[in-house]
């Protein structure tokens, strides 16, 4: 089948970038996105230009590497499905294709496609983890968990932190990551007693990264590979004005 | 910082404000609507000027309440603006494609909506609250300025836009305000979203029709 491709090509960060057209006469409709960008680099190289820089491991769906804008959906218009796992089937021939990386002021491009997404792991820093000693496993039951919330918890813990939530968002907010991380530590017995503090600490490390505010449109719902609910960021709300609003004060 | 800055200072803090402010506007669109629909009665204004009167009783209830809908308008405007500044700024390069999914139209439009609202609202109040922009103001006179003021075609054409403005604004922010608050369920969500539309319509329904049967003739 036949493509063509509109891409982002920005030669580093200063770079203001401009978007290139590349003829694709001949790919395969089995081919991943990722794939068909491959073969596009294996050309590029071999006339002497620089390939298309883009982020990618596990080409699998479950790392969150990948992500590209594509025709103005991150990871383009397959729900539920990253950039690596979608196939060029899923285009008519002779389709036309706009790529571009995630835009946001929180996520500066790098080169290309590549943007720099460690604001994310700053909003993990502050505050998405357990202090508890790990050790060993417990015992079987000996924490009960109910199978609905167990159920929850997964479904918030399915994100794969790749930023499809703040590329679609009106405003680059980052809500529905934070959201999940708050959402799958707050739900479970071991990240129970740090909730509130989590929720606080991760939305202020978000606010200060520079990301945009929810305007609840959707947006970010409809892109997530992993079907992230807007519920969670309704429940990371209610934990972090909680958190603030009726935090009991420090003891002297 | 004490805990109401680091409220404030959030985007989620600020956000639950909006909410919280819009409630208390929301409350005062539906009993303004209430209050305005007396002018159908047809009994040549006895109801609606009774009211008015009756408004105007308790200076210190009047005043009250007023003081309460100044500070949300203020609070509500503050937030939004600085809220609004701040997604400008999260996304300073936009995408040369951008494709819409969820967003609906109202949701998008909220920052067209609300500043025309508050426009329309500065309008209203120069009508027929102190009547600056009318042509035979009399204080207490509800009924009068009502069909003298809505008899003008394009003033009655400004109500009926602005109040269309004010459904979609409601359509959004009536569902939305629950989410910001951290209220949401898988069963009751939907069933909110559907309720948000449904009083959107009914809200610019009943306050097109005041309007519309005075330019009409239909109520004198
Ligand atoms: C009668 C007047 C108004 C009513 C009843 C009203 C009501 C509401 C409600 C209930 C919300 C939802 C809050 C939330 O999502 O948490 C909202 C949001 C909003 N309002 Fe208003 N509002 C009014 C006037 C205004 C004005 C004058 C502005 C002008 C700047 C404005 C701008 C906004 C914005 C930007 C939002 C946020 C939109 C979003 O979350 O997508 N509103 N309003
Ligand atoms: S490369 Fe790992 S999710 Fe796409």
């Amino acid at each position: 089948m036949r493509l063509t491709l509109h891409v982002w090509r920005q030669k580093g960060p200063k770079d203001p970038g401009r978007i290139v057209t590349y003829d694709m006469p001949d790919v395969n409709p089995d081919m991943s996105f990722l794939e068909a960008l491959d073969v596009l680099n294996e050309r590029l190289i071999q006339r002497g230009e620089d390939p298309i820089a883009f982020d990618h491991d596990c080409r699998e769906g479950i790392c969150g590497a990948c992500g590209m804008v594509i025709n103005g959906i991150p990871h383009g218009p397959r729900r539920a499905t990253t950039a690596c796992q979608l196939h060029l089937r899923t285009f008519k021939d002779g389709d036309e294709i706009w790529v571009e990386p995630w835009r946001a002021r929180a996520f500066p491009t790098i080169k290309d496609l590549v943007v720099d997404r460690s604001a994310f792991d700053r909003i993990i820093a502050a505050g998405g983890f357990v202090s508890v000693p790990t050790g060993s496993a417990p015992d079987g039951n000996a924490l009960p968990v109910p199978k609905k919330v167990a159920d929850l918890a997964m479904d918030a813990a399915q994100c794969i932190g790749c930023g499809a939530c703040v590329a679609s968002c009106p405003n680059g907010s980052a809500m529905l990551f934070v959201a999940a991380k708050v959402s799958h530590l707050g739900l479970l017995p071991q990240g129970r007693p740090e909730r509130r503090d989590r929720a606080r600490k991760m939305v202020e490390q978000m606010d200060r990264e520079g990301f945009g505010a929810c305007t609840n449109t959707g947006e970010c719902e409809a892109a997530c590979p992993k079907e992230i609910r807007l519920e969670f960021i309704a429940r990371m709300n209610r934990d972090f004005l909680r958190g603030t609003f009726a935090e009991r004060p420090e003891a002297e | 910082m004490s805990w109401l800055g680091r409220l404030y200072d959030s985007t989620i803090g600020k956000k639950a404000i909006m909410a919280v402010t819009g409630v208390i506007l929301f409350a005062f669109i539906i009993g303004h609507l209430a209050g305005n629909l007396q002018i159908l009665i047809p009994d040549g204004g006895a109801r609606i000027d009774a009211y008015g009167r009756f408004l105007h009783e308790s200076p210190v209830l009047l005043w009250g309440s007023r003081l309460v809908l100044l500070a949300s308008v203020f609070l509500h405007i503050l937030t939004s603006v600085q809220l609004a500044l701040r997604n400008r700024r999260a996304r300073p390069q936009p995408y040369e494609f951008r494709e819409w999914r969820e967003a609906s139209y109202a949701s998008r439009t909220m920052m067209i909506s609300g500043p025309l609202i508050a426009l329309f609202v500065v309008y209203h109040l120069g009508h027929f609250t102190t009547g600056h922009f009318h042509g035979s103001f009399e204080p207490l006179k509800v009924h009068d300025n009502m069909i003298s003021g809505l008899q003008v075609w394009w003033a009655s054409a400004a109500y009926v836009a602005a109040m269309i403005l004010l459904g979609t604004h409601v359509y959004h922010g009536g569902w939305s305000l629950f989410q910001s608050l951290g209220i949401s369920h898988p069963r009751y969500t939907p069933l909110l979203k559907k309720g948000a539309a449904v009083v959107a319509v009914l809200i610019t329904l009943g306050y097109v029709l005041i309007p519309a049967t005075i330019w009409m003739g239909l109520v004198r």
